[in-house]
């Protein structure tokens, strides 16, 4: 019995070894991740990401892949959620996946970036722009977008050198984005010599600003940085038009989005945001625009083109190092520079870009956006 | 007036706005906990519903071009009625009346489960995104106070609301208290076994609690989703517990109690938003429950239980 038991074990081993080569052999795919919300409310973004990253693989596949491999993405939801965000990192680790476009919003980023880290695992995300995710010393993490601190900065100068207001209220949404943004906005604008008159944080999700808005009404302001996602923006921009507040609103790149002006309607006309530059409207990315369109998708939005480049990145370090090892590859990235559909890329130490790609827009009602004066 | 004494007008003006659309829903939950002594949590979801299937019809009846703006919102709210409406029977029929003789413990995570599947189910039938409608209703029907420092306004949408919800209320009072059905409900909430001996079918004002309670929040739904002008499936878990805060507060149980629960609640989150950094409102409403309960644990209009031998 025992010996059946042995032979038998034996039998298994090699059967498992062979099956074992053969998967090598056979390993002509690249997996790459997605990681962002692929529901919830600004399951949108997940979306931008998807487009941008489906139409790097598609060219890439179609012109003879990476090293002989072709690529394939594949979707994990963290639906911005900080915890489903650990899952889904843990989850990518464990399918064996070792190069990841994502995540998306700056709250589920960071807690994910420790696994990838600790696991060996590239990550490069394509929209969050929060400061702490590199400030770690990590080195498996980069990005192809810029810092809210850059972004911040911009919005300060912008309003302070142009708009010149004179009684600025800073609200956010006490999410790690929104509101890192609005306190490095405030800081900028109080280095600059104007206190903000406001700031305040509402809640995500909240629906009703009417009591919010009577208090900017009683304190005169006649400009809002608002530091957070569209959905609140939106209902902020629609309930102070329905009660005569006029003030000139401005956000960062998480209220671009064609959404804003549908909960908006008329009230989105005009408000100012920082958003990345507008890569589909580069004549260098006309056919990759074609290529998107010809699919029936859009775009136009912000992080499309900078999930498309995560992709280029990785694609390019792959054939140049003759490697899909993640830690060769981070090495080779930090020290080279990449021609993206964003433009050239190079990075610093951290792991972030060394050139800004941020300007400030105005958004307008049909849900298009124009350079600002 | 003084700028500060309008301040103040406007935000209570603001209150009682959210505030009755809390005591809509709010009447669900202390209808049902009257009579069965159980709480619907899966009563949240129905006025997510009724707000979604006010904007399919709204949406519809736009497109379909040149129907007055009257019409359109009675065809709406009548379908968000009758489809709520039906929701409510069918949960209480499904989920809570086979369990009605077992645990309270079981039939209130029968009620979170259906909260959760339904839920679920409209994200997956509606998608998970906020769905927006554009303004039907806009204007305002006063503005006063001096343009330099401080205006109030109230307007044409906070006004609808005012007025529906208290042709609501009265309808929902004059049943309770002048119809049969009404004395049957009282009855049933005074003592169901003893109601049902004399010859009531218990079974039926029971399943009619859950059809007004769902009818009214459907009509909360459409009020709602015409003043913010946005629905998303989530919706209903906030405003759910808000109104559930509302009934305690007012004192579950008692309708009364459930009306001035609500408004209690939307003047007190306002008032915290307008003195207060707005990111308290929810901090200082929640904070007033719990000393509510701690001092007076039957809420302000509840009668303590009677110990029914």
């Amino acid at each position: 019995m025992a010996n059946h038991f042995k032979r038998f074990s034996k039998t298994l081993l090699a059967a498992a070894t062979v099956m074992a080569i053969s998967g090598t052999a056979q390993a002509e795919t690249l997996r790459i991740a997605l990681a962002g919300p692929a529901t919830g409310p600004v399951a949108q973004y997940g979306d931008m990401q998807k487009i941008g990253v489906m139409a790097a693989i598609d060219y890439i596949n179609a012109n003879g892949g990476v090293d002989g491999m072709e690529l394939e993405g594949v979707i994990y939801d963290d639906a911005c959620d900080p915890k489903q965000a650990v899952a889904v990192a843990n989850k990518i680790v464990n399918d064996g996946i070792q190069h990841v476009v994502g995540h998306l919003c700056s709250s589920s980023t960071e807690p994910a970036t420790d696994i990838y880290e600790e696991e060996g695992v590239l990550m490069i995300t394509a929209a969050s722009t929060s400061p702490s995710i590199t400030e770690k010393g990590y080195e498996m993490i980069f990005r192809t977008i810029g810092l809210d601190s850059l972004q911040g900065s911009l919005a300060a100068e912008y309003i302070t050198g142009t708009v010149k207001p004179e009684r600025i209220a800073v609200i956010h949404d006490k999410q790690q984005y929104g509101e890192g943004l609005a306190s490095t906005v405030r800081d900028e604008l109080i280095a600059a010599g104007i206190e903000p008159v406001m700031f305040e944080g509402v809640t995500a999700g909240d629906k009703d600003f009417s009591a919010l808005i009577a208090k900017l009404q009683k304190a005169d302001v006649d400009f809002v940085y608002y530091g957070g996602y569209h959905p609140e923006l939106g209902l902020l921009l629609r309930q102070s038009a329905e009660k005569g507040f006029k003030a000139q609103f401005m956000g960062p790149e998480g209220v671009v989005n064609s959404d804003l002006a549908k909960i908006a309607g008329d009230a989105a006309e005009g408000v100012l945001a920082t958003a990345p530059k507008s890569f589909d409207q580069n004549p260098e990315n006309a056919e990759r625009v074609a290529a998107i369109k010809e699919k029936g998708e859009d775009p136009t939005g912000p992080f499309v083109f900078p999930a498309y480049s995560a992709v280029q990145i990785m694609a390019d370090t792959i054939a140049a190092i003759d490697s899909t090892d993640p830690v060769e590859m981070a090495d080779y990235i930090r020290n080279n520079s990449f021609d993206t559909a964003i433009g050239t890329v190079k990075y610093n130490e951290a792991g972030d870009l060394t050139e800004s790609t941020f300007l400030v827009y105005e958004l307008h009602a049909d849900g298009s956006k124009t350079a600002a004066q | 007036m003084t700028e500060a004494s309008l301040y103040l007008l406007q935000q209570i003006i603001n209150g009682l706005t959210i505030g009755s659309t809390y005591a809509l829903i709010a009447i669900g939950y202390t209808m049902v906990y009257g009579i069965i002594g159980m709480i619907n949590f899966a009563h949240g979801e129905v006025y997510m519903i009724g707000s979604y299937i006010s904007f399919i019809v709204i949406t519809g009846l736009l497109a379909m071009g040149h129907i007055a703006l009257p019409v359109i919102l009675f065809v709406a709210l009548l379908v968000a009625v009758l489809v709520a409406s039906s929701y409510g029977w069918a949960i209480e029929r499904v989920a809570y009346r086979p369990l009605r003789d077992s645990n309270r413990l079981i039939a209130l995570i029968s009620a979170i489960g259906m909260s959760i599947l339904l839920q679920n189910y409209v994200v997956l039938a509606q998608g998970s995104r906020d769905i927006a409608m554009p303004p039907l209703i806009s204007g305002s029907l006063v503005e006063f106070g001096s343009l330099e420092t401080f205006a109030v306004t109230i307007s044409w949408m906070q006004v609808l609301i005012w007025v529906v919800t208290l042709i609501s209320m009265t309808l929902l009072t004059l049943f309770i208290s002048r119809s049969r059905m009404g004395r049957a409900c009282r009855a049933c909430a005074e003592d169901l076994g003893m109601t049902n001996l004399l010859g009531i079918d218990t079974n039926r004002i029971i399943a009619m609690t859950f059809v007004i309670g769902a009818a009214l929040a459907a009509v909360a739904g459409l009020l709602l989703g015409l003043y913010y002008g946005v629905v998303n499936p989530f919706i209903g878990f906030i405003a759910g517990l808000k109104a559930f805060t509302a009934a305690v507060l007012g004192g579950i149980g008692s309708i009364p109690g459930a009306m001035l629960g609500g408004l209690i609640l939307g003047v007190t989150e306002a008032l915290t938003a307008a003195y207060f950094p707005s990111e308290y409102k929810d901090v200082v409403a929640f904070g007033l429950l719990i000393l509510i309960l701690l001092f007076r644990p039957t809420g302000i209009l509840g009668k303590p239980e009677v110990e029914k031998v």
